[in-house]
């Protein structure tokens, strides 16, 4: 199994027209994902041919939620209609919507995270490469070619390190990877996606790539320790940012003594989880918890 | 980006935040006209304030009191120019005298951990918070505030409730809630007042304010451009940002080219760890190109590293995600071409992922001097440090 992501999931593209959503909609399609429509106001009732395949533009998700029976929406619009886009798969009622936009103001972030309280949206992202269950589905922008299906389960803050891990495991392959985004506030956090993989069957191990900033590692780590029994392997990126300097993520950022990679590093140790020093030393020690459980 | 004390204050005074009278000056020649027309008011008592982006002015003499215009350019003459902290103090406010009764504290964040905002409020404002917080913890009111609904009239009742308010609590929560319109209309991430004071006649006011904007709404905040900092800004930061790169200067020898701010970040991890056993070398900087490494890309890229004269190698990191490799090697290739003589150092390239083949091909064709292939991220940044240590 997958998780949040699988070979049924029908899915729609906000800001389909636009020149990354229409690129990225193509490698979706070559994925296999399920594209079932895209949405944009201004251009409803017209198509678009990507890929030799005919899509239907509606003027909203309710519409192009009722006309196709889409359960997932990945989002393309840019920061300044962010917010609204999100307000409006959340109303719909989508079950699952994925932020790839960069940029967005935390504070419009943090209202849609705010919004989403009693909904039952699950909102991954801003700013995030999103998810790839391979072989079955892409929602987002993680080249499928990357590697195969397998039996981990990956989920990183950071779409290149996410790129790099599964390049470096491509010789087991992964059930999903799942990327949360490096910013300040995100729909889906490294817990969530830990539970997931924990309660999933067919993911043996768990990968999870934490960076600079915040305390999302920190907590997770607790949460590793009391709810996860499957083995986790960790990495962190940062060790050499400096202080007060915003390190390409918004969220990366090391504030005082709080948000240090050496913090998560000892806090993910002491929760037992194996922590590489580099990407490859991380791959190096899957491949031998992968090894023992086949032993 | 944070702003300074000067620049929060006249933001406060925009949303009809109470604060008091001042003007900045660079020039300590220009501090006694300045102290008489703010101390007007005051009895010609001012304040003179270092302005700089960090804590502990006061212990480090940089806030003066001054009675007179000339007690007022001896302060400027003693805190222009001085360090606290590692920053150099080039202006001062001077600010209007007040007489203080009463100091508090009031402050509403981004609260990251839980994904909302959070006020925190209390009666025992004017020494640093971090330390109010560790030893009288329950001092500090800290009351979440919902982002969509903010802090109205009701929400800043219940804030100077939980802060123990028991005198001044309405006009004391119109501050707070003219504070939150400062929080909100500015896309703010903080916005601290320490202390927010009571005069002696019975005013609030805010006497001293921190502000942290948020980079990403600059889109709709096309003022906040005009609040940065020139003058602290590292020339090659600068540069880099009037190219449109993400670029941060460091301290170290093996400049850092890669795509993705998680890979870059953990390529200069790398560098580190392989400097351990070279010398020490360490990296030189942060610099993500993101998705498009087309030359002119590139070649800005590369520009603005081997215009840092600490730099002895340079690392290229990149992960064809997206991206195509080949593409990318051409970026290298046109950026050689392009600098011509200028590029000097060496150059330590590797290249992964998608169109891997005909890029490391592309490269191996042009046969470059100066340019090394290595096919692994760790046995390249080892090279790397190699070079920049020879």
């Amino acid at each position: 199994m997958t998780i949040y992501l699988n070979k049924d999931s029908k899915i729609i593209v906000q800001g389909i027209t636009g020149g990354m959503g229409s690129k990225h909609t193509e490698l979706m399609l070559l994925a296999g994902s399920h594209i079932v429509g895209g949405v944009n106001a201004r251009k409803a009732g017209s198509t678009v041919t990507l890929n030799d395949q005919e899509l239907h533009v509606y003027g909203t998700v309710k519409e192009a939620m009722e006309a196709t029976g889409a359960n997932v929406s990945v989002l393309f619009v840019p920061p300044a209609f962010t917010k609204d886009a999100c307000i409006e798969a959340i109303d719909a009622g989508m079950p699952l919507m994925v932020v790839i936009t960069e940029g967005v103001p935390v504070k419009d972030t943090a209202e849609v995270f705010a919004y989403l309280d009693g909904k039952s949206t699950r909102m991954v992202g801003p700013n995030c490469p999103g998810i790839i269950s391979p072989g079955e589905s892409l929602a987002g922008i993680t080249p499928h070619t990357i590697a195969g299906k397998g039996p981990i389960g990956l989920v990183s803050k950071s779409g290149t390190l996410t790129y790099q891990m599964m390049y470096e495991l491509r010789d087991h392959g992964f059930t999903t990877a799942i990327g949360i985004g490096g910013d300040p506030v995100i729909g889906t956090t490294h817990i969530d996606a830990l539970e997931a993989f924990e309660n999933d069957p067919e993911t043996r191990a768990i990968v999870m790539i934490g960076e600079i900033g915040g305390d999302a590692e920190e907590r997770a780590a607790e949460y590793i320790k009391a709810h996860v029994t499957k083995p986790v392997v960790g990495y962190v990126a940062g060790f050499t940012a400096p202080e007060g300097k915003t390190m390409g993520h918004a969220g990366a950022i090391v504030s005082g003594s709080s948000g240090t990679a050496a913090a998560k590093k000892e806090a993910l140790e002491a929760a037992g989880v194996k922590v590489g020093k580099t990407p490859s030393e991380t791959a190096e020690l899957m491949r031998q918890i992968i090894r023992d459980l086949d032993a | 980006m944070d702003l300074f004390e000067y620049q929060a204050r006249d933001m406060f005074e925009a949303h009809g935040v109470p604060v008091l009278s001042a003007e900045v000056i660079t020039d300590a020649g220009d501090a006694a006209a300045a102290a008489e027309r703010i101390g007007a008011a005051s009895g010609g008592v001012v304040v003179v304030k270092a302005q700089v982006k960090t804590g502990g002015r006061g212990k480090a003499g940089g806030v003066k009191l001054a009675k007179t215009p000339e007690e007022a350019t001896a302060a400027a003459e003693q805190i222009l120019g001085m360090d606290i902290k590692g920053h150099t103090v080039n202006a001062v406010m001077i600010a209007q005298g007040a007489s203080i009764a009463e100091e508090y504290y009031f402050s509403v964040l981004l609260d990251r951990s839980n994904r909302t905002l959070l006020a925190m409020c209390s009666k025992e404002g004017g020494m640093e918070i971090e330390q109010l917080a560790v030893e009288r913890p329950e001092a500090l009111a800290k009351i979440p505030v919902n982002a969509i609904t903010g802090i109205d009239e009701a929400k800043a009742a219940e804030i100077v409730q939980a802060a123990g308010f028991t005198s001044d609590q309405d006009a004391i929560a119109q501050v707070l809630v003219k504070l939150w319109d400062v929080y909100r209309a500015e896309d703010a991430t903080l916005v601290e007042v320490n202390p927010l004071v009571k005069t002696t006649d019975g005013q609030i006011i805010a006497l001293d304010g921190k502000v942290s904007l948020d980079e990403n709404a600059d889109f709709r905040q096309q003022h906040h451009a005009d609040l940065e900092d020139a003058s602290a800004t590292d020339p090659l930061e600068a540069k880099a940002k009037g190219l449109g790169l993400n670029y941060v200067k460091l301290d170290g020898q093996v400049g850092i080219i890669g795509n993705g701010a998680g890979l870059v970040m953990s390529t200069l991890d790398v560098v580190a760890y392989a400097g351990e056993a070279r010398g020490g070398v360490k990296p030189a900087n942060f610099l993500d190109i993101g998705g498009g490494a087309n030359a002119e890309v590139m070649a800005n890229g590369l520009d603005v590293i081997l215009g840092d004269e600490q730099v002895k190698a340079v690392f290229v990191n990149v992960f064809g995600g997206i991206t195509a490799c080949d593409e990318v090697a051409n970026g290298i290739k046109g950026a050689l071409e392009i600098l011509g003589d200028h590029a000097t150092k060496p150059l330590v390239v590797r290249l992964d992922g998608n169109n891997v083949e005909k890029g490391r091909a592309i490269l191996d064709e042009l046969n470059h001097p100066l340019v090394t292939q290595v096919d692994t991220m760790d046995g390249a940044a080892d090279k790397a440090a190699e070079l920049a240590n020879a």
